[in-house]
C-alpha cells in the first residue's frame, strides 16, 4: 500500500523506514549466511512480517515488558534488543545474549526488559501474564506485550492467559501475528473458516483490533492507541495483524516448491511489501528524503555486516559452560 | 515447645513468609475458600489482602506461567494445587520454563516460584487422585524437589522453598497432614539438599522419604525387637538429593534397602540403589533392595487397595529376607491396620 508522504510525517516515515529496513536486513543476512553452517540452531525468520514490529517499536517505552516466540528476532530488535549480541548468540558464541546456552529461539536482553522467547508455541504467553500482574502488584505504569502467532491462539493456554488477564484487568497487548500457517499447515486445517480471532477474542471479554499488517500507517496508528488504552488501566487489549512469511518455517529459503503454499500466493503477498512501498515512497517525495533513505540503507548495511564480524570474531563458550547455571544460586540483585 | 500438626505448620510458613517480604503471594484454587487447602492457607486472605492472596481460574498451566512471568520481575508466587494430579495439566510450563529460564538465558534471571502439590493414597482416591509423582520432577534438570516428613521440616522446607531463587516443587503428603511434631516458632529455614537421619543404627540403612519414613521408622522399631538396627535417612529433599549421607551410611552398614511412595519403574528409590550399586559395591553384603508402589495405577475400592501399600510390614519382611531369617511372624506381629487404607481415625473423608 503506497501513501503519500506529507511533511508532517517525514520523520515518522524515515523512522518506521528505519525500523523495517534494520530487520529486513538482519533476517536477509542471516538468510545469506546460513548455508555457510556456522550458525547451528533452528532460525525462523520474520522477513515479509517487518510492518508489525516496526510499528510496534515506535509505540512502545523501553521499560515496557516484551516476551516473544520463537520466530522472536524482529521482536527483539523492536523493543531495542543488542544486535550484536543476537547474532553472537545464534553463532553459539560467548557474547551471545544468553552466552550460547539459548539460540536464535531463545532470546533476552534485560536492558530494554526484552524478557525472553519460547520455542514452544504459546509456552510465553503467560509468562507476558506473569509480568503485567506483577506490574500491577507494584502499581508501575508498564505494560507487557505478548508477541504470537496464529497457531498460538489454538493452543489451550493461550484461552487460560487471555482469561486470566481479562479477570484482573492486567496491562497486556496481546499482538497476533497471523501470518496463515502453523509450520506447513494452513489456517483452513486449524481453525473454522469465516471464524475471526479477534472476534473470539472480543467475546471472550477482551478489547480487540486488526490490521491488514501491510499497511504501516494504520498498524502504527492500531498499536499507539492500544499501547494508550492498556496503559491507562483499562485492561488487556488484544490485535490481530494479517501478515505473511517469504520464507520457509524454519531456515533460511523459500519453500514455494514444497507445494504447501502456491507461488501465486507468495508473489501476491510480496507484490504488497511494506517496506518497499514506504521506500519507494520517500524516494518519491523528493531528493532529500531519498538522500536520507541511502544514508538509512547505508548505515543500517555497515551496522549488520559489523554484528556478523563481532559474532564471527567472538570467542565460544568454555565447554564447561554447559555444566553450569543450572541453578541459581543466590538471590538476584533486582 | 507445643505440638502443632503438619498443617499447621504449613499455614505458619506462609505466614512468616508473606510478614518477612512483600514481594510474596499466594495463590490457587480454593486457597481462600471454607477449607483453606485442608487449613493450610486459612486466615492469609484475611491477614494479607487480596492481592496477595487469591483464588485463581481452573488453569494450572497458564497459572504456571503467571508464576514465572511475575518471578521475573520480583515476585515470589506460591502456588497450592489440591492435589498432584492436576498440576500434570501444567507440565509444559513446569519442564519447558520455569525449570530451564535460568540456564538457557545464561543465568540472567531466576525464578523463584514455589508450587506446594499433594500427593497421597488410600480411602478411594484412585488412579488420577493419588499419584507419587517425585521422580518425573527429579528427572528435570533445574527443579529442586523438596518432600517433608515432619511439621518442623515441613514449616523450615517451605521457607526456604520460598525464598531459594530457583522453582521448588513441595511435595505434601496427605496421611500427614495431622501428624503432630515440635515446630519452632518465627522465620526459620531447614536447609534444602540435606537428608536426616532420623534413627541411627548400624546393620542396614532404610532411604525413605515423606509419609514413606513413617512406616520405616515402625518397621524399624520393630526390627529392633528382632535384634536388627536399621539405620533410617528422611531424604526431605528428592532433588537435590544428599549422596553424602546415604553413601556414609550404606558404608557403615553394607546393606540397603530404598522405600518410594511412587512407582517402581523409574521411581527414585530405583536411582538410589543405581548409585549404591555403582558406588559403593564392595561396601555390600547383600544385594540393594528397593520396595515402591507396584507398576499400576492405584485401583479405588477397599477391596483392591488390601495389601496394596508398602507398609511397615512390607519392609520388616523385606529387611528380615536380606538378612536371610525367617520372616513367618512378622504379618501376624504387624498386621494391616483396619481399616487399612486411611491415614488415622481422624481421617473421615473425602479428601
Amino acid at each position: 500500500m503506497v501513501h503519500p508522504i506529507n511533511s508532517n510525517s517525514i520523520e515518522n516515515s524515515l523512522n518506521l523506514f528505519h525500523q523495517m529496513y534494520r530487520i529486513r536486513m538482519v533476517e536477509e543476512e542471516i538468510s545469506r549466511r546460513y548455508p555457510e553452517g556456522k550458525m547451528r540452531c533452528p532460525v525462523h525468520l520474520s522477513t515479509g512480517q517487518e510492518s508489525i514490529p516496526a510499528a510496534f517499536s515506535l509505540s512502545i517505552k523501553k521499560n515496557d515488558f516484551v516476551v516473544s516466540t520463537h520466530r522472536g528476532h524482529a521482536h527483539y530488535l523492536a523493543k531495542g534488543g543488542n544486535l550484536n549480541a543476537m547474532i553472537a548468540e545464534i553463532y553459539g558464541k560467548e557474547t551471545g545474549c544468553s552466552k550460547g546456552k539459548g539460540g536464535s529461539m531463545h532470546l533476552i536482553d534485560l536492558n530494554v526488559n526484552f524478557m525472553g522467547t519460547s520455542a514452544i508455541v504459546g509456552n510465553s504467553i503467560p509468562v507476558g501474564v506473569g509480568l503485567a500482574l506483577s506490574a500491577q502488584l507494584k502499581g508501575t505504569d508498564q505494560i507487557s506485550c505478548i508477541f504470537l502467532g496464529d497457531g498460538a491462539v489454538e493452543e489451550g493456554v493461550f484461552y487460560e492467559s487471555v482469561n486470566f488477564a481479562a479477570i484482573r484487568k492486567l496491562p497486556v497487548l496481546f499482538i497476533c501475528e497471523n501470518n496463515l500457517y502453523s509450520v506447513y499447515s494452513p489456517l483452513t486445517v486449524r481453525q473454522p473458516e469465516g471464524r475471526s480471532i479477534a472476534k473470539m477474542v472480543k467475546a471472550i471479554g477482551l478489547e480487540t483490533g486488526t490490521c491488514n499488517g501491510d499497511d504501516i500507517y494504520s498498524s502504527q496508528k492500531l498499536m499507539q492507541q492500544s499501547v494508550n488504552k492498556v496503559r491507562s488501566g483499562k485492561g488487556p487489549c488484544f490485535l490481530e495483524f494479517s501478515t505473511y512469511r517469504w520464507r520457509e518455517h524454519c531456515g533460511h529459503d523459500f519453500d514455494n516448491n514444497l507445494g504447501y503454499r502456491s507461488e501465486k500466493e507468495f508473489l501476491e503477498w510480496k507484490a504488497k511489501d511494506p517496506l518497499l512501498n514506504l521506500e519507494e515512497s520517500l524516494h518519491k517525495a523528493g531528493k532529500d528524503l531519498s538522500k536520507k533513505v541511502d544514508s538509512i540503507k547505508a548505515s543500517i548495511n555497515s551496522e549488520v555486516i559489523a554484528a556478523f564480524e563481532f559474532a564471527e570474531s567472538s570467542k565460544f563458550p568454555n565447554q564447561l559452560e554447559a555444566y553450569h547455571e543450572v541453578y541459581a544460586k543466590e538471590e538476584l540483585p533486582k | 515447645m507445643t505440638q502443632k500438626t503438619f498443617s499447621a505448620a504449613i499455614n505458619e510458613a506462609l505466614h512468616e513468609a508473606m510478614q518477612a517480604d512483600p514481594t510474596v503471594i499466594c495463590y490457587g484454587l480454593g486457597v481462600t475458600d471454607p477449607k483453606a487447602v485442608f487449613n493450610t492457607t486459612y486466615n492469609l486472605e484475611k491477614q494479607f489482602g487480596v492481592e496477595r492472596v487469591f483464588d485463581m481460574p481452573t488453569s494450572e498451566n497458564a497459572m504456571t506461567g503467571v508464576a514465572i512471568g511475575a518471578a521475573l520481575n520480583g515476585i515470589k508466587s506460591v502456588v497450592t494445587h489440591q492435589r498432584i494430579d492436576f498440576f500434570l495439566l501444567a507440565m509444559d510450563q513446569l519442564v519447558n520454563g520455569a525449570a530451564k529460564w535460568h540456564y538457557m538465558f545464561g543465568g540472567q534471571c531466576s525464578v523463584p516460584i514455589t508450587i506446594r502439590l499433594i500427593i497421597g493414597r488410600g480411602w478411594g482416591q484412585g488412579p488420577t487422585h493419588s499419584q507419587n509423582l517425585q521422580a518425573w520432577f527429579s528427572h528435570i534438570p533445574g527443579l529442586k524437589v523438596v518432600m517433608p516428613t515432619t511439621p518442623k521440616d515441613a514449616k523450615g522446607m517451605l521457607l526456604a522453598s520460598i525464598f531459594d531463587p530457583n522453582p521448588v516443587i513441595f511435595l505434601e503428603h496427605r496421611w500427614l497432614h495431622n501428624t503432630l511434631g515440635e515446630v519452632p516458632d518465627g522465620n526459620f529455614r531447614v536447609l534444602l539438599g540435606k537428608a536426616k537421619i532420623v534413627k541411627a543404627g548400624a546393620d542396614i540403612t532404610l532411604v525413605a522419604m515423606s509419609y514413606m519414613t513413617v512406616e520405616a521408622i515402625h518397621a524399624a522399631n520393630y526390627l529392633e525387637g528382632k535384634g536388627i538396627i536399621c539405620e533410617v535417612i528422611d531424604l526431605r529433599t528428592i532433588k537435590p538429593l544428599d549422596w553424602e549421607t546415604i553413601m556414609n551410611s550404606v558404608t557403615k552398614t553394607g546393606r540397603v534397602l530404598a522405600l518410594d511412595s511412587g512407582f517402581t519403574t523409574g521411581s527414585v528409590a530405583g536411582e538410589v540403589i543405581a548409585r549404591v550399586a555403582m558406588e559403593k559395591f564392595s561396601a555390600l553384603k547383600s544385594a540393594p533392595q528397593r520396595l515402591a508402589m507396584p507398576d499400576v495405577p492405584e485401583p479405588t475400592s477397599p477391596a483392591l487397595t488390601k495389601g496394596f501399600y508398602v507398609r511397615a510390614a512390607n519392609i520388616a519382611e523385606k529387611v528380615i529376607e536380606m538378612f536371610g531369617r525367617d520372616t513367618t511372624d512378622v504379618k501376624k506381629d504387624l498386621s494391616e491396620p483396619s481399616p487399612h487404607d486411611v491415614p488415622g481415625e481422624w481421617f473421615k473423608g473425602p479428601f
